[in-house]
């Protein structure tokens, strides 16, 4: 039996600001992170000593720095929030890596309340700076330039899986899955393929099968080697290959039926590979065949279209559940992924409630109509641009999730939820709550770890290798005995 | 260039009002309640349906109108992102 699946994501947005001709993007991320007040006045350090990006899944450590900013300006790029999550600055994008969650609804309550801090900081970043200047936030993963950035999944599994057989099963998986959780763009870029409209933000960006690297030359197989857990028991399967979603339906699809196909390459459940032919290439030829007709070539022979493809992973995860006790979140999922497939195999644009790439097709294709403009128009780039916005008046997303024109699964007030409180059921709690309680002890943090200051001693860190500890069965009790972080950690070296 | 369309109702609450954890489902498709074609009131109906999604449709252009940045050539010619990941 696979392990209750520990879930995450990490997703940098674009930002920008209006009305200021020497925009720096650094400088404005560093501003936006620090605008944001989530705990006054609280100062804790990322702790960088606990992290591994060179580890590789393939059995190797690759050459190269690591980076570890100094004390000052790890503070002015990192801020781990009351509710477990972490904002910071990556590279030249604001990013917030969600909380760990154990189910995919926890998941979007935590990525959405992502989307409102970003929100909260971006107007109060905007109040600090000169008049007439505004900054802008983008969740999307593409300036239609040839940039792109990312929105990363994190799936907790065993380590006994081997990873030769995750590459096998979940590369095929990867390459179709786009067809109900693309987020949809005009126009191609990296020197792809022209067309008018594709499926994915991310497609034209992927150039190689299996690798490291997540900036240049990016795989569909992402190979980093680092759990932020127990490292003899688990795999932190990292996936790169996403668009970032703003309908709550399509992360939904996206995650669940990705952590269902996990668990069934780990009990072994997956009777007969799909592996393509050309998987790089399928991932961009699918992206563009907008009809979902095209059929592929096939590893064990014949040619199946990415629908098939998808509706073989759907078939034995039928068969895998037909025998066990099914979670009812996991239930909704294929339930959902089965009634998805059906409508993309009679006509995609149904999907215009709960697929990105669909809602933003139709919205696009009726303004053209109604103004008599065609895909070239700046109006139309403008449409695909803003849709991505944020911002709740201006966003096109925003607009039609008001309308009610979109599906939805959770709630505002499950949102609001988890802007100010942790998961209950993973670390996250043991971590948000500390830092809710402690704020002024909290030294520094990492998913695996927190250290406290606790007057003249040597700093505490407390190691927390099982993501399903440090819940609110498993220490709330020890929180509201300990007033202070001293007497915390008392408690946990006596315990 | 913009296109100019008249006002519309400004937008209600910063967050927009509160999601529902239960799916609509969409008002055309699969329904079969007195929709048959030969029936003179089924049709008026269909009629009567398809001129409100227009209607719907011109009104959420309308809004989309409403919100577009100004100056759209400009303002994506100068949207560059650094590469992240």
């Amino acid at each position: 039996m696979p392990l209750p699946c520990v879930f995450g994501s990490e997703i940098e947005y674009g930002i920008t600001v209006q009305g200021d001709p020497d925009f720096d993007p650094i400088s404005s991320c560093v501003l936006l992170v620090n605008a944001y007040q989530d705990i006054e006045d609280a100062r804790i350090l990322w702790d960088y000593e606990q992290e591994n990006p060179l580890a590789d899944a393939r059995g190797f450590h690759v050459e190269g720095e690591k980076y570890t900013p100094n004390q000052q300006e790890n503070i002015a790029r990192n801020k781990t929030l009351r509710n477990g999550a972490r904002f910071y600055v990556d590279h030249a994008h604001p990013e917030y890596s969600t909380p760990e969650v154990t189910n995919v609804r926890d998941l979007i309550a935590f990525e959405r309340a992502g989307e409102r801090t970003m929100e909260a900081a971006r107007r109060a970043a905007t109040a600090l700076l000169p008049s007439g200047q505004t900054v802008l936030i983008h969740k999307n993963n593409s300036d239609r330039k040839g940039n792109s950035y990312g929105n990363h999944e994190n799936y907790l599994i065993e380590r006994r899986t081997p990873f030769r057989e995750i590459v096998e099963h979940m590369t095929p998986f990867l390459v179709t899955r786009n067809i109900f959780c693309g987020a949809g763009k005009a126009g191609s870029e990296n020197r792809a393929q022209p067309c008018d409209y594709q499926i994915s933000q991310r497609a034209d960006f992927f150039e190689t099968e299996v690798a490291l690297d997540t900036m240049v030359k990016r795989p569909i197989i992402n190979t980093r080697d680092e759990p932020h857990a127990d490292r003899e028991k688990y795999r932190r399967f990292h996936v790169i290959i996403g668009d970032s979603n703003l309908c709550e339906v399509s992360t939904y699809l996206r995650m669940g039926t990705t952590a269902v196909v996990l668990a069934l390459v780990e009990d072994g459940a997956i009777p007969r590979s799909l592996a393509v032919s050309d998987p790089v290439k399928v991932v961009k030829e699918i992206s563009h065949d907008l009809a979902c007709k095209r059929s592929y070539a096939m590893e064990r022979g014949g040619r199946l279209t990415a629908i098939e493809i998808q509706k073989e992973y759907l078939e034995y995860a039928l068969r895998y559940f037909s025998s066990r006790s099914l979670d009812p979140i996991v239930k909704d999922v294929l339930v959902r992924w089965e009634r998805v497939l059906s409508k993309l195999a009679e006509d995609p644009l149904q999907l215009d409630r709960e697929v990105d790439w669909v809602i933003k097709h139709k919205l696009i294709t009726s303004y053209m109509k109604r103004h008599g403009v065609d895909w070239h128009h700046p109006q139309v780039h403008m449409l695909d641009l803003q849709y991505h916005d944020i911002r709740p008046d201006k966003g096109l997303y925003h607009v039609l999730e008001r309308r009610g024109e979109v599906d939805r699964i959770v709630d505002s007030d499950a949102i609001e939820r988890a802007v100010r409180t942790p998961p209950s059921d993973t670390r996250a709690y043991f971590r948000g709550e500390c830092i809710r309680r402690y704020p002024d002890e909290v030294f520094g943090v990492n998913w695996d770890s927190i250290s406290f200051n606790v007057g003249d001693e040597p700093i505490k860190r407390i190691l927390m290798n099982e993501p399903l500890k440090g819940t609110r069965a498993h220490v709330g009790e020890l929180l509201d005995s300990s007033p202070t972080a001293r007497v915390l950690v008392q408690n946990l070296t006596t315990a | 260039m913009k296109i100019v369309r008249p006002k519309t109702e400004p937008a209600t609450g910063i967050w927009g009002a509160a999601g529902d954890q239960t799916q609509k489902q969409k008002s055309g498709g699969g329904d079969s309640s007195g929709s048959s074609s030969s029936d003179a009131g089924g049709q008026k109906k269909l009629a009567k349906k398809g001129e409100d999604l227009k209607e719907e449709m011109d009104n959420l252009i309308d809004e989309i109108d409403e919100v577009l940045e100004a100056n759209a050539e400009e303002f994506v010619k100068n949207y560059v992102q650094r590469g992240g990941e």
